[in-house]
């Protein structure tokens, strides 16, 4: 939902003159929750923010900024410096029952600012929860969970941005509950939105591309099919082992109909993911790993071009190596990391050949991050990624450096 | 003291980097592997349009919004030219209609082009009943310029149809009507109002121009200001890519280099050249032309090495389709520049597909699959030894 810039800045500049008014002293840290057992689904909720004294709201927000230097097959745009994107937080408790939450993003570069996520929630037992809104779909683990300083890697992990569409959101309306007991952990989210539309098969990335439907700001207003679009999440949790994921989307994806007049049969676009994630005690190892699997009814008479089954994902081994007060910061940690990912866009054979039909990339990146403190991030990462084209031609070959700061504010 | 070093080290570390980055990265592939690129010798204004050519071409998918269809083969000149090497079966395009010089009689049925594939909620073409057809592998789109400037006197001096050295090749080019949007070459040869054209495999396409703007139109269904009529329903409607594009695209083509040899100075390869010369392989693919007066100085009189004449010949009935353009008979097949061959696999998927419709998976198979007026030159081949046939595959696979 794109908002005119000026608005915005007056918003900001508003907001800046109003915290000009508040004695700093009065203003208190709400510190990322560790203590409590958590799942992936409140990671919309679990972030750092700001108070003011009595205020019932709370600011926060990321930022994220980088350099890179990445070249294909010889040719490299050289060094870039690139503002990723800014988000902001506000938070309200209303009542103990009834909260609200919105994350305004914007990417300079995609000249864009949106509202990613604006929900209101009403409690009415820990196991039913009512949330409506502008609601990010739980598919997978990293459209819910993708605020850049919580991750190893500049980039985002491809299968969530270039498959799946990463920070999915839509109007609707949905329930969520959790239940624990002992070191279990169960969580469900539901929710009817709007969804996707015909961009998904009729875009100039030639390829079946569900990241095309964000494009449709129109969508906050009108569904292209009239159909909600599903969306189901259970986690289940056990604080030995780990959290496992398991999720749905689905709906009608094209405008079948108009004025009555029928222009084509309803076809879906079905979206399975798995995410799992753990923290190997003895060695506090972090992994964290999802995967997912696309499947879209394509008119036969339609073009190969376009897929109609996509699978892909990525894993992150996060593994702290050094843990010290350097220089001033009390608990900062180093860590290596390394992301191991994949996409086929195109999973099939061709017709008219049966040979295996290519449009896949794989990609490794080994990283090291410095951690200051629990908010901020510094990153190195060297990408080593093949694509190749839809016949399996030869890959393309990329590598190159990034260098970014992440944080939370 | 402490952070001191730590902040030294620190920069010190991305200083390296920087520094390194640079020699870490990919390089590109040699340019001896890889087709697209242009001529040498462009100014800086027309490597520019080169490059906006090649923006369009390779860059530019259609869709429903940008006029895609409705009725189609591909979204895109790129996806069946892929780095502007051979196609594969997948980008194949089928043409259907007459089995002689009368003309297509199902044009106000679809044809000539099958638009086999439809946007969502149209129906595609099919062949209609008692229409012949052939199916087209898209070739390489590379040398195109030199091809283009081969003068018709040159092709003639080429052309033998009463066959008078007696060996066995004819060769005639294709005579046919030109669409009015085509203005025809200076010193262009005409017979009864029709012009020697040398595009397509079957030949009959006149210039790149005309290869573009129909490629627009029956391939992707866009029209031109040179095409106004959609191809779904015939009706003339606006243009939905501008005409400077068109032209872009066409300079683009026009300004792809020729192929630069691999081994060239390789024994095998050298021996190999001159089996395939005294095989009289070379009667037909014919090793050297060269180009006439061209407006764009590196393309003006050059010498080139495309092996090929721009004739039709009578390729036999294994390679009889039963369909046809212009004047060639449904058995004639225009000789298909061999420059590129080796690189073939490169853009084909990791394999061979020859001839017009891909059906030979290697270059003996091609060869096999040779009748008609190349039948003395493929007994000639099948005539030498085992280590003398390597060798004319080596030298084919260099080229
Ligand atoms: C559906 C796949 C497809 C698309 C899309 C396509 N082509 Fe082609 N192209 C072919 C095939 C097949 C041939 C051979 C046609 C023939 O022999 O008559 C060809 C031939 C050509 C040739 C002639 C080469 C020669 O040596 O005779 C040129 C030039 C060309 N295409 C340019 C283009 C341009 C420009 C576009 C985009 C506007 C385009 N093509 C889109 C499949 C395609
Ligand atoms: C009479 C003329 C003629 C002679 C002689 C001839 N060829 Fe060909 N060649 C053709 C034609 C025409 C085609 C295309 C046929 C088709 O597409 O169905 C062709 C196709 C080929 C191809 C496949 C090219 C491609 O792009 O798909 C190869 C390889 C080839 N010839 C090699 C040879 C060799 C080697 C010899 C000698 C043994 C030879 N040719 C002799 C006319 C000739």
């Amino acid at each position: 939902m794109k908002i005119k810039y000026f608005t915005f800045f007056s918003f900001t500049i508003i907001s800046l003159s109003t915290n000009a008014q508040i004695d700093p002293s009065l203003l208190r840290r709400i510190p990322i929750d560790t203590t409590k057992t958590l799942l992936n689904m409140d990671a919309i909720y679990n972030r750092p923010a700001l108070q003011a004294g009595k205020l019932p709201i709370s600011l926060g927000g990321y930022v994220e900024t980088n350099w890179q230097h990445v070249g294909t097959d010889g040719v490299s745009e050289g060094h870039q410096f690139q503002f990723r994107r800014l988000s902001i937080f506000i938070a309200s408790s209303i009542s103990k029952q009834i909260k609200f939450l919105s994350e305004i993003e914007f990417e300079p570069a995609e000249k864009e600012i949106s509202v990613e996520y604006a929900a209101i929630d009403v409690t009415f037992h820990p196991l039913l929860n009512l949330r409506s809104g502008i609601i990010v779909n739980p598919i997978g683990a990293f459209n819910q969970n993708h605020d850049g300083p919580k991750w190893e890697f500049t980039d985002r992990p491809i299968a969530a941005t270039q498959m799946l569409p990463v920070t999915w959101s839509n109007a609707g309306f949905g329930l969520y509950g959790k239940y624990y007991k002992k070191d279990w952990m169960f969580g469900y989210e539901f929710y009817l939105t709007g969804g996707f539309n015909n961009s998904i098969i009729e875009n100039n990335q030639n390829k079946t591309f569900l990241p095309a439907a964000k494009e449709d700001a129109k969508r906050f207003e009108k569904s292209a099919s009239g159909k909600p679009l599903v969306t189901g999440k259970i986690a289940v949790k056990n604080s030995n082992v780990g959290e496992i994921g398991l999720s749905y989307m689905g709906g009608i994806y094209n405008k079948f109909q108009e004025d009555g007049l029928v222009l084509d049969k309803k076809r879906r676009c079905d979206v399975f993911g798995i995410d799992f994630n753990t923290s190997i005690k003895k060695t506090k190892t972090n992994i964290i790993s999802e995967w997912a699997w696309i499947f879209v009814d394509i008119p036969a008479t339609y073009t190969q071009q376009f897929g109609n089954k996509q699978r892909g994902g990525f894993i992150d081994i996060v593994q702290p190596f050094f843990k010290h007060k350097i220089s001033g910061w009390d608990n900062a940690v180093v860590n290596f990391a390394c992301r191991l990912e994949y996409v086929d866009w195109n999973v099939g054979k061709f017709i008219q050949t049966k040979g295996n039909i290519g449009d896949d990339l794989w990609s490794v990146v080994p990283a090291v991050s410095f951690r200051p403190n629990s908010l901020t991030i510094f990153r190195l990462n060297y990408r080593i990624q093949k694509q190749r084209d839809l016949l399996g031609n030869p890959p393309a070959n990329t590598a190159g450096f990034s260098i970014g700061i992440s944080t939370y504010f | 003291m402490k952070q001191l070093h730590f902040v030294t080290g620190l920069i010190i570390g991305l200083v390296v980097l920087v520094v390194s980055c640079l020699k870490l990265q990919p390089a590109a592939p040699a340019q001896d592997q890889i087709l697209d690129g242009p001529v040498d010798g462009l100014t800086f204004a027309q490597n520019a349009q080169h490059r906006r050519g090649d923006a369009a071409f390779t860059g530019e998918i259609f869709t429903k919004k940008t006029g895609l269809g409705p009725i189609f083969v591909a979204t895109s000149c790129g996806s069946c030219h892929a780095g502007e090497g051979k196609g594969h079966p997948f980008s194949t395009l089928t043409r259907f209609g007459q089995i002689d010089s009368m003309g297509n009689q199902f044009l106000n049925m679809g044809g000539p082009q099958l638009q086999d594939r439809a946007l969502p909620g149209f129906t595609p073409e099919q062949i209609p009943a008692g229409a012949t057809f052939a199916k087209f592998l898209p070739p390489s789109n590379t040398g195109l310029g030199f091809l283009e400037l081969v003068s018709d006197a040159d092709i003639l001096a080429m052309s033998d149809p009463t066959d008078t050295n007696a060996d066995g090749i004819k060769g005639v080019p294709n005579w046919n009507n030109i669409p009015s949007f085509i203005t025809p070459n200076l010193n262009a040869a005409t017979r009864n109002g029709k012009y020697i054209c040398r595009f397509g495999k079957k030949g009959s396409t006149y210039n790149l121009l005309q290869q573009t703007a129909s490629a627009y139109n029956q391939d992707i269904g866009i029209t031109t200001s040179f095409i106004p009529k959609d191809v779904y329903d015939g009706v003339t409607i606006e243009p939905e890519i501008p005409t400077n594009i068109v032209n872009d695209v066409l300079f683009y083509l026009q300004t792809l280099r020729a192929p630069i040899r691999r081994n060239q100075n390789n024994a095998d390869v050298i021996a190999g050249k001159q089996l395939f010369i005294s095989t009289n392989c070379a009667g037909c693919h014919k090793p050297e032309l060269k180009t006439g007066f061209s407006t764009i100085d590196a393309l003006s009189y050059k010498t080139f090495a495309p092996y090929t004449d721009l004739l039709l010949h009578d390729m036999g009935a294994g390679l009889d389709d039963g369909y046809t353009e212009g004047t060639a008979i449904t058995s004639a097949w225009k000789t298909p520049p061999l420059w590129g061959l080796g690189l073939a696999p490169n853009s084909q998927g990791g394999q061979y597909f020859l001839l017009h419709d891909g059906r030979a998976k290697s270059i003996s198979e091609a060869i096999q699959l040779h009748g008609g007026e190349a039948t003395n030159a493929k007994n000639n081949f099948n005539a030498l030894n085992e280590n003398e046939r390597q060798k004319i595959l080596t030298f084919l696979k260099s080229l």
